[in-house]
């Protein structure tokens, strides 16, 4: 058996552990409240962004755009979205694998495959088994509208220059505090949906300026608020399961503590027993 | 037809204004217009500008920073990167801001790819003074 002092020990450095991941919790969940209020804020945006897109897209006259005409898609670029740090369970690792086995499946389909990570985590991951063409790392601490929009123009300029045909992004969703969606989507080329949603309405709208003009503005800052919304989903999904990991990783060493306390007290009392006995043979032994 | 119009502004952050307004004008691509309840359908972008509105005679104003703007069934829905109230524009900042930014186009030329990037900063730190102006004289 262990001696007390080693078991001593041990019980401390995971006293400490438990703290340290008990803090964790703590600051994650308040991180979390704040990312999800951004979630909640931005998604009025991104829907009615996504109304006057299509309400747009039925419209059309002329020549597509550029963004939505769809090319010989020969060349990928996928962008994975994933936290800069660690310690937050399998949301990196899950969302890395599932890139990895998407990344397989697609490359019989596709020439060449770029890779774009968004956070750190991916990048380390990504970056041993495969090429990675563009890293931004260390923007999600604090996600705001801009990186998105120069994510997006960086994204945008290679697909014009037809550096890729097709763009999906890969990000962890927020759905629960629980539970997070690994979710891919393709920004480009932008797919409207059915047309016949916005004749429903009846009315002709008054555009100014032309139809297409107006699709021309609204498309790159589309792809901007895609971008920005699965910053943001990823962001609140990051806390949200570090938060879990963390709140397991405590309970995990509370139950070693009691553990180890038992057994602290059994040798304890194993020692007192024999040191007993020690005394008692001694003693007869002086009688005798 | 309605009397008031149904105004909401919002942008990637949060929903600034949800409310009943009279009137509303705005500066399009186009120019400068006005919307009053009964309008036709109509949808337009927004260049970095001044947006006001009036709701029971009492006009307020709001430094934009490009969007859109739709009218459909006295409804106004308002797409913009950023909105602030005349009141809630950080006047010292604003002119921070266009110090800066002419000082950065002083050293560019038209060519430079950041060129588009400063004058437009210019252009917001000179709307968001103008509308703050217009704040501090009421």
């Amino acid at each position: 058996m262990a001696s007390l002092k080693s078991i001593k020990k041990r019980i401390v450095s995971v006293k400490n552990t438990r703290q340290i991941t008990k803090a964790m919790k703590m600051v994650s969940a308040a991180k979390l409240r704040r990312a999800q209020e951004n979630v909640v804020a931005a998604r009025p945006y991104a829907q009615k962004m996504g109304e006057v897109l299509q309400s747009l897209a039925g419209n059309l006259e002329g020549d597509l755009h550029p963004l939505l005409e769809k090319r010989d898609a020969k060349k990928l670029l996928l962008i994975v979205v994933t936290s800069d740090r660690g310690l937050c369970g399998g949301f990196n690792s899950n969302l890395c694998k599932a890139g990895e086995r998407y990344i397989k499946e697609k490359q019989a389909e596709f020439e060449q495959i770029s890779i774009m990570t968004v956070g750190r985590k991916g990048y380390e991951f990504l970056k041993n088994r495969h090429t990675v063409y563009k890293n931004f790392s260390n923007i999600l601490s604090k996600p705001n509208y801009q990186t998105a929009a120069m994510l997006a123009q960086d994204v945008i300029e290679g697909y014009l220059t037809e550096e890729y045909d097709q763009v999906v992004m890969l990000f962890n969703s927020f759905r629960t505090v629980m539970t997070q969606d690994i979710t891919f989507q393709q920004l480009l080329p932008i797919e409207p949906e059915e047309k016949g949603a916005v004749d429903e309405a009846g009315v002709e709208f008054i555009y100014e300026p032309s139809v297409d003009d107006l699709l021309t503005q609204i498309l790159p800052k589309n792809i901007e608020v895609q971008i920005f919304k699965a910053m943001l989903e990823s962001v609140a999904g990051e806390h949200g399961a570090r938060m879990t990991a963390m709140d397991s990783a405590s309970k995990n060493a509370s139950e070693m503590i009691g553990k180890l306390t038992l057994q602290y007290n059994r040798a304890r009392q194993a020692a007192i027993t024999t040191e007993l006995m020690e005394i008692i043979s001694g003693a007869e032994s002086i009688k005798g | 037809m309605a009397e008031k119009m149904k105004l909401e502004i919002v942008t990637p952050y949060s929903k600034v204004l949800d409310e009943l307004v009279d009137e509303v004008t705005a500066t399009g691509k186009m120019g400068e217009f006005g919307v009053l309840p009964g309008h036709a359908p109509f949808l337009t972008s927004l260049n970095i500008g001044e947006l006001c509105y009036k709701k029971d005679g009492v006009a307020v104003s709001m430094a934009l920073n490009w969007g859109y703007f739709e009218v459909q069934d006295d409804k106004i829905i308002v797409l913009v990167e950023t909105a602030e109230r005349s009141d809630e524009i950080d006047l010292d900042r604003a002119k921070a801001a266009l110090g800066r930014a002419e000082d950065a186009l002083k050293k560019l030329t038209a060519e430079d790819k950041q060129f588009k990037v400063y004058e437009a900063a210019l252009e917001r730190a000179l709307i968001r003074m103008q509308v703050a102006g217009k704040a501090a004289r009421k």
